[in-house]
């Protein structure tokens, strides 16, 4: 028993559990477990309430997409509304190559849908950058066959492509955008902010087969680019343009330019250039094809500018329209230089020195001003001046300040030399014959009509006076009988200029009409401008009357303006005008 | 009491279900809008090829080629013209 119970003394009195730990140890790790549980607390709180952000993206971003809805740019039509310019979505085939692992069979497949050789398709795949375009702006029909081969590692995304339908024949007047769809030259230029459309964004919900579920959050709307109405007629224009053409390949001219606009509400019905160029394929364009001549260039008018001065002289009171000016011999002598007609006449009327176009008449006229009238008036006509058309790039135009105008400088401006405008600006100085002396702003786009704030800068009765001048100068005795037009009164100048080449007068010419109908109530102006005609004629009444004529006749008869006058074309042989 | 537990827990019941088929409903509703609106988008690029294709088959250039070389028109000579007079646009 003693023993038993020795045992169980042994057995139960572990040496173990005789130790005495201290107490403060169990403590110790019930606190640690406390403050590790805090942490876990505290740390949990931060993420789920005090810095949520971070993990709310990564949440959103398994299954909600930004998706962007994209804006078109905005459309250009003519005044009738026949498109000019218009975007339609394209495709771009791209491929990540190290993705692109095609049998033979489906790399045929695809080569034949992009049109390309099968081996120039590998060569580009074999390529070693992440991403490639194999091929930008297919039509969509296409790439929805490319869509159905489900080719690994070739995708594709939508691209805008500018359509011009219209071509080379408005190509001045519209311009064109670039690969990025920024408007660079004309109209598209002029106008982006309107045309520029803004895209817009919705972020979505997608479920796993990748079909959007639901909306969340908000939706902006895109916003589409403005649709652009100009004032252009696309058929006048297209008569400007062929006509244009016609002539200068006739004449063997380097360009030329011309703008029909309408008299009533200063609306541009057509503008256009030679040389051109096909806005939708713009591979080898140069600069010369580029430029807006009408718009950018200016010239010396020559006689064009005639009825100006004396239309100021008549206004002044120096003279009246019979009052007899001595033009003989044909020249006339001013301090070194002398001006001469290319035929000579004797003693001329005021309205004969139009209508025969002499220089020796209109710079004796001339010589009845002072500097600062005339400077005054062509100034007012708009010379030297920006057009504010809103084209990129407008000229002023040379128009020296009157102070420093010598007496044969103000003698050469008179018939048009010393001073230079471009064809945009002669065309709307026009608008003072055409309106009974008032000068109104020019507008690219249609407008309604309205009241428009135009400045008066001659009386009616003057321009009266002047347009019966210029009405002379289209009939038998005037220079320009090729300007006629069954059916309608025409009134109209015409103007031969050499060319100032390094400072000197070369034999090359400008040849130039601009005139109005119908005479009795204008209602178009047409300004023609051929530059350089090197097949013989060079005269304005030879060169430019003629494109004037058919232009100026079939607009008029497109528009429906009635006629003033019997359809019988008087004939004769036209009179040399001087240059 | 148990009756009323039972009574609530039906009707809540009820509700799950009924709001199960109500969001599977606004779903395919919403899937039905959104094929709607692809179609329109389609349609108005659809617009805009044609109304290119119909500038382009239009331009004056080609009326008048198809006017004077396949229909044998021209513009009548003045001699030949009488004009309606009194006639204002």
């Amino acid at each position: 028993m003693r023993l038993k119970g020795r045992l169980a003394h042994r057995f139960a009195e572990s040496p173990v559990l005789l130790l005495r730990l201290p107490a403060w140890r169990s403590r110790m790790v019930a606190l640690l477990i406390i403050a590790a549980f805090a942490a876990l607390i505290g740390r949990s709180f931060y993420l789920q309430v005090l810095n949520n952000d971070f993990l709310q993206e990564k949440g959103d971003s398994r299954y909600r997409r930004d998706l962007e809805i994209s804006a078109s740019r905005g459309r250009i039509s003519d005044r009738n509304g026949d498109i000019l310019a218009v975007s339609t979505p394209m495709k771009s085939i791209w491929a990540i190559p190290a993705d692109a692992r095609l049998s033979p069979e489906q790399s045929q497949q695809l080569a034949r849908l992009l049109e390309t050789d099968p081996k120039e398709l590998a060569r580009k795949l074999a390529s070693d950058k992440s991403f490639i375009f194999l091929h930008r702006q297919i039509p969509p029909e296409t790439a929805e066959k490319i869509a159905a081969l489900k080719l690994p590692g070739i995708g594709q995304n939508t691209e805008y492509r500018r359509y011009y339908p219209t071509g080379e024949m408005t190509a001045h007047m519209v311009g064109f955008t670039g690969i990025d769809g920024k408007g660079l030259e004309g109209v598209e230029l002029a106008f982006q902010n309107q045309l520029l459309g803004h895209p817009g964004s919705r972020s979505v919900i997608k479920d796993r087969r990748g079909q959007i579920v639901e909306d969340v959050g908000s939706i902006r709307p895109p916003q589409d680019g403005e649709d652009i109405r100009l004032a252009l007629d696309s058929k006048i224009q297209y008569l400007a343009y062929s006509q244009l053409k016609q002539a200068i390949e006739q004449n063997r001219a380097k360009a030329g330019g011309i703008a029909v606009i309408d008299a009533r509400s200063g609306e541009v019905l057509a503008l256009a250039n030679w040389p051109t160029y096909n806005p939708n394929n713009r591979e080898s364009l140069s600069g010369g094809q580029l430029r807006n001549r009408a718009v950018t260039d200016a010239f010396e008018p020559g006689s064009t500018l005639k009825p100006f001065t004396i239309a100021l002289a008549l206004e002044k009171g120096r003279v009246r329209f019979d009052t007899q000016i001595d033009c003989a011999p044909g020249k006339l002598t001013i301090g070194t230089a002398t001006i001469s007609d290319s035929h000579p006449h004797g003693p001329l009327t005021v309205a004969q020195v139009i209508q025969k176009s002499s220089n020796v008449g209109a710079a004796k006229i001339a010589a009845m001003l002072a500097p600062q009238e005339m400077w005054d008036m062509f100034d007012e006509v708009g010379f030297g001046q920006v057009p504010e058309l809103g084209f990129p790039g407008e000229v002023t135009g040379r128009l020296r300040p009157w102070k420093r105008w010598r007496p044969i400088e103000q003698a050469t401006m008179s018939y048009g030399h010393g001073i230079s405008v471009s064809l945009i600006q002669l065309a709307r100085a026009y608008t003072v014959f055409a309106r009974d002396g008032e000068l109104i702003p020019l507008s690219l786009t249609r407008q309604e009509p309205g009241v428009l704030k135009g400045t008066q800068v001659f009386s009616p009765q003057t321009v009266r006076e002047v347009r019966a001048m210029l009405e002379m100068a289209v009939l038998p005795g005037g220079t320009a009988l090729k300007a006629q037009v069954p059916g309608y009164r025409v009134a109209g100048k015409t103007g031969t200029a050499h060319k100032l080449e390094g400072g000197v007068y070369a034999d090359r010419y400008v040849a130039s009409f601009v005139g109005m109908a119908p005479a009795t109530e204008p209602r178009l102006i047409v300004a023609v401008m051929i530059d350089e005609p090197s097949a013989g004629k060079y005269y304005g009444g030879e060169v430019a009357a003629p494109v004037f004529s058919s232009v100026m006749g079939a607009a008029l008869r497109t528009l429906g303006v009635p006629a003033d006058a019997s359809v019988r074309v008087a004939t004769g042989d036209a009179e040399k005008e001087s240059l | 009491m148990t009756r009323l537990n039972l009574l609530l827990l039906i009707i809540a019941a009820g509700c799950a279900l009924a709001t199960v088929t109500a969001q599977h409903t606004a779903r395919k509703l919403f899937q039905a809008l959104e094929a709607e609106q692809d179609h329109a988008r389609q349609l108005d690029v659809e617009f805009g090829q044609l109304q290119l294709e119909l500038s382009t088959w239009a331009t004056p250039p080609r009326i008048e080629k198809i006017a004077r070389e396949k229909l044998k028109m021209s513009t009548p000579e003045p001699a030949r013209t009488i004009v309606a007079a009194g006639v204002a646009p």
